[in-house]
Formats: C-alpha cells, structure tokens, sequence
C-alpha cells in the first residue's frame, strides 16, 4: 500500500509569534521554520505503518515556497521514500491545497492520505476534509488510534463527547491528532541517507490547479494583553466587583 | 584536510542535536543527578541518533563530521549536564580517535564501525596514580611475548571505564628510554583475562559519569593489537598526542556549551528576578557580570572555531588547540561563577542548575591536561618561535 502525507513548512511551535505592524499577517522573515507538529505525527504513523509492513512506499508531498524542501528532507529523514514539491506561495489557501493534492493522488494512486489534522499557522482545519470530498473518499479525522484492517481501518477519533471509533473504507484520508503516536527523532545517519532520496518538484500549473484566492484577510490582530489580577480585601468587596466591574452575577 | 557533511545536511543534524538536547537531555538532568546515572533508555536514544559515531568516518558508519562541525555539534550537547555528553564523548573524541588518526585499516575495519553504533564504547587510558601530568612518566609495561604483548600496571580515573568495550591504553613498550620515547598504544578488549575495574570513582560533580581506576595482570593482547601495528611501536605517545590536540578542541567546545547554558540561566533569572522594585537586570551591576560573561563566551567561541577550521585545513595546531581550551574552561569557570552570583542565595541551593554547573565545571580545567599544562604547551611553542627567530 501506498501512503502519501502532505507536509506543511511553518513557523516553529517555539517561536514567539508576532504581528506585523501593518496587521497583514504574522511575521515569517528570519523566523525559524519547521515541519507542522502534526505533520510529524503523520509521518511517523506512516513509518510505522511500513514497518509494520502494511506500506510499501511512502510520498511526501509540500506546498510552498522552495525551502519546504527542508521540511520534506526531514520527513524523509525520518523514514519517507521519497518526496514531491509543489513550488507555490506561502500562503496558499486550503481549497487549493486540496485540489492539488487530488490531482497527486489521481497521478501516484496512494490508497492512503495521512495528514495533520490542522497546521499551526492557520488552523484552517480544512484540507484534508476538502481532499476526502474532492476524491469522493471516506474522512476519518483526529484520529488518535488507527488499526489497521483488510480493505479497512478502524480508527479512533477525539470528538467533543469523547472517543468515537469508526471503521472507514480504503482509498481513504485519515487526519491525525496529537496523542496518536509521539514521533521520532530523525538519526544522523539517517539525515544523511536522506539527501540521496529523490524529490520531484513540480508547479501548481503542471497539475492543472489555478490557486485563485477566495479569501480575504481583513486584518491580523495580537490577543488583548491579560489584565492583571488583584487582591480583594473582603469576600463583600469581592461580591461588589463581580456585580458591577464584570457583570457576572 | 576534513570537509565533514554538507551545509545543509549539516543544519538539519544540528537542529536534530539540539531538539535531543533541550526535549530529551534537560529534562532529564535532575533524575541523573539523583541517581548518578545517565538512563539507560536516553544511552540507547543517544546511540539511536548516531551520536556515538559523530566523528567517526562515513565508510565506517560514522556521521564523519568535520572537527568544525564537531565544535557545534558537541556545544548544543553540552548545554545539557555534562553527564550525557560523557556516555558517548569517549567513543567521538580520545577513546575512539587513536584507531581513526594511527590505526591500522585491519584495526579501523574491526572496531570503527562498531564504535560509531554504540555497540561498542571506547576508553582512553593514560593516565596513572603517578603519571598525571607527566604522562610520559608512566610506568605500565608491555613486554613482547613472541605474536603477544603481557601488559602489567595500573590506570586512573578511566572515564566510561566500567562499561568499556576496549581500551585505548598506553603502556612502556622499552624501559630503557625514559619519558615520552618507548611508549606504545594498544587496543585492549576489557574481557580480557587480568583486568580488574574498580569501583567509580565519588566526585565533586559530573553525577552520572563514570571513572575507575584499572589494574592489569599478566593481561596478554596480540601483537596485532598495537595501534598502528609494528610500525608505530615506541611511538605510541605521539599518537596519544595527536588524540590530546583534537581533544582539546573538543574540550573547548564542551565549555562554550556550559557557557552558554549558564548565561541563559543568569539572565532569564535577572530578567524575572524582583529587588528594590524592579528586574536585577535594570541594575548595572548585574549588566557587568551578565556582559563580562558574554564576551568571554564569544571569545571562547571565536577560538574554538578557528582553531577547528585550522585543523580541517591540516594545519598542526598544538598552540592554537591549548590556548583554546585554556582559554574556554577557564572562562566557563568564571561565568559558571557570575552565574551563581546573580542568582544569589538561590544560585547556592541545588534546586536551580547554575549549582551543578559550578560544580561540573570545574572538571575541564583539570582533565585533557591541566591549565598549567597547557601553559607550558603554549609557552613551549613560543620560545620555539623565539629560538627560529620568528616574530608574531
């Protein structure tokens, strides 16, 4: 089986977001980048899908600018076959994302699609949803548990509720949740090993998707810094305030 | 001449070495203190990664890093306690490189590709309980025995000793010449019947790493054994030499790391620290011992990696290489010091790391050659420059 997981370059979960000055977005230029946590995740239940020896091969595949031949190069460090890039902007939008990932799929014929369940730039929460719908596949996300079944998995996903398990029919596109697996450090030498695997580079156009903007960013704002608390001297001062400076009771 | 990985292949494992380092090493550094041992499940995740074969050559399964990309490779290690860096430091620097510099192809074909896995670990043993120092004054014999060496003395403070595969062990090969002419270096499996390890060794700091002290009795190791095979006998001081100057590039590098973590701790502390109510950090005083820290530290920086670049380009370093690790352990002593002084009480209480790195630190003012030692290097090297009429 054949598995491809999309892989997303983003800001790295330890750096310190800030807001450009003109509110048009978060600041990118010389901020360190890594692969999207969840990304990760996606990796490593590929691996170890193929070493469990249910894949044979696995594709990773990233959408952006030319450096998110590094974020592949780690996915291939840590286990994938090869790579695909898709040199684009940063800031393509989902639907697109989608889109170009289903003409991937109709070209390499994968009957599995891993990927994060979200990426931490955005939260868009929407591309691999957008795929399932494009392909006509069957969606299993936030998985924290997958098995595995003939022509089938089961997989365990976090819902408000709780744990829902569903069992999902293969070609299928699973999303994948924080405490799915805790993935791997890439090995030096398999860091190595990894600048001698192939990667294709491809443009939108060579896949026939035109990524048309839709939507528009009206403005990007920091969170309103947190108040400081305050000592009460009295639980009556304490009722007194609750009324009348926060309105709550 | 060493070119090591390419840059960008490089980027990544030092980017791999340092997530290990702050997501694995740093938090497990309190447990190690407790138990005076590195986990064995973070051992193996060190020799999964690979860093047991950092400087080991590619056509053996190293990573074959150049000594530059070394220096950078151990300083995002060595922010984490000195201890980790310890398991495989033996196998990257003194205990493996005597085969990699001197080492017969028979010899590097056996052990190298071991050594760079972990699979097996690699001790260096010069030292003695009277040879220090003087190292060329030890006193441990090998006598020729047909195709065998029989091998009888002591050793201290043996680093990884206890959990050693071999030993890269230097003993007299001719007791007629005295001093540095006369030793040889052997490669000694320590299953080999007569060798006796002794218990670890109680030190002031460096919880979890490991010294012992080793006896050898009537120990017999092939001839074959002899580093560099016949070729080298009587010249195994040399090869230990070269080990040293290496070492001490290495050395430098483990202290720029400690540096480094010091000073982060110092001033994440004086930023958060309240006193007359404001941040020590607002106070001048503080921004002294803070700016006398990081200047050192990128001078200690500037050395180690000049010296680096000077030995990948072939260059004979002895000068540079001591004045390097003088320079930088001396300096992470002191900053370890200013460290624990602008945290104050806390700095003496051993809830807050800067207390162990005062203490860890000490150690590489002594071991790989002493300050004085290197003093001497240094000096030795100027008045040779002196005696050919030579000016800077």
């Amino acid at each position: 089986m054949k598995v491809l997981v999309p892989v997303k370059r983003v800001v790295d979960y330890n750096v310190k977001i800030r807001v450009k000055p003109d509110q048009t977005g978060v600041e990118t230029a010389n901020v360190k980048m890594s692969m999207n946590p969840f990304d990760e995740i996606a990796v490593e239940q590929a691996v170890r899908l193929k070493e469990a020896g249910t894949a044979t091969e696995i594709v990773a595949v990233s959408i952006g600018p030319t450096q998110s031949q590094e974020t592949i190069r780690t996915a291939l460090a840590m286990g994938a076959d090869r790579g695909i890039l898709v040199e684009a902007d940063a800031d393509v939008e989902p639907l697109a994302i989608a889109k170009m990932l289903k003409a991937i799929v109709e070209k390499e014929g994968p009957e599995l699609v891993l990927l994060g369940k979200q990426a931490i730039d955005d939260d868009s929460n929407q591309t691999g949803q957008m795929l399932a719908a494009l392909m006509g596949w069957p969606q299993a996300t936030f998985a924290s548990k997958v098995e595995m079944k003939d022509g089938s998995m089961d997989v365990t996903r976090e819902v408000d509720g709780g744990l829902e398990t569903i069992n999902v029919k293969l070609p299928a596109a699973l999303t994948v949740d924080l405490r799915l697996n805790e993935p791997r450090y890439a090995s030096l030498p398999n860091i190595m090993k990894a600048k001698k695997k192939p990667i294709d580079t491809m443009s939108p156009a060579d896949l026939g998707v035109e990524p048309a903007k839709r939507l528009e960013v009206l403005k990007v704002v920091e969170p309103e810094k947190r108040q400081g608390g305050a000592k009460v001297e009295s639980v009556a001062e304490l009722v007194d305030k609750l009324k009348n400076e926060a309105k709550v009771i | 001449m060493t070119s090591g990985v390419d840059t960008e292949t490089f980027a990544q494992i030092q980017e791999a070495v340092r997530r290990f380092t702050m997501e694995r090493l740093i938090p497990a550094e309190r447990e190690v203190e407790e138990t005076d041992t590195v986990p064995a499940a973070i051992v193996q995740e060190m020799k999964d990664l690979g860093l047991f074969g950092l400087s080991i050559p590619q056509e053996f399964g190293g990573v074959g890093l150049s000594l530059s990309q070394e220096v950078a490779v151990i300083a995002e290690v060595a922010q984490a306690a000195l201890a980790f860096r310890s398991v495989f430091g033996t196998n990257v620097g003194i205990g493996s490189q005597g085969i990699v510099i001197d080492g017969t192809d028979e010899q590097k074909a056996e052990w190298l590709p071991k050594l760079a896995t972990g699979e097996a670990t690699a001790s260096f043993a010069l030292t003695e309980p009277d040879a220090g120092s003087d190292a060329g004054g030890l006193r441990t014999r090998a006598v020729r025995d047909g195709d065998t060496y029989v091998i009888n003395g002591a050793k201290r403070y043996i680093t990884n000793s206890d959990s050693a595969t071999i030993l890269c062990l230097m003993a007299r090969t001719d007791p007629d010449r005295k001093g540095a002419a006369g030793i040889s270096a052997f490669i000694i499996p320590t299953d080999t019947p007569g060798i006796t390890i002794g218990k670890p060794d109680k030190k002031m700091g460096q919880r979890g790493t490991r010294t012992c002290d080793i006896t050898l009795a009537d120990v017999r190791v092939p001839a074959a054994n002899m580093i560099g095979g016949d070729a080298l006998v009587n010249q195994g001081f040399k090869t230990a030499m070269k080990v040293l100057d290496r070492g001490r590039i290495h050395m430098s590098a483990l202290a720029i790391g400690q540096s480094r973590r010091a000073i982060n701790e110092a001033l994440a502390y004086a930023a958060d620290r309240k006193q007359f109510g404001q941040e020590i950090a607002n106070f001048q005083l503080v921004q002294a011992l803070l700016a006398d820290s990081q200047a050192e530290l990128y001078a200690s920086e500037c050395m180690a990696n000049d010296a680096a670049a000077r030995f990948d380009r072939g260059e004979a370093i002895p000068q540079q290489a001591a004045c390097a690790k003088m320079f930088a352990t001396e300096a992470c002593g002191r900053i370890a010091d200013r460290a624990v002084q602008i945290f104050g009480g806390a700095g003496y209480m051993v809830e807050y790391p800067v207390e162990r790195i005062y203490r860890d630190v000490r150690l590489m003012r002594i071991y790989e050659g002493t300050t004085q030692i290197q003093q001497l290097i240094i000096a030795k090297q100027m008045l040779k420059r002196q005696a050919a009429g030579e000016k800077l």
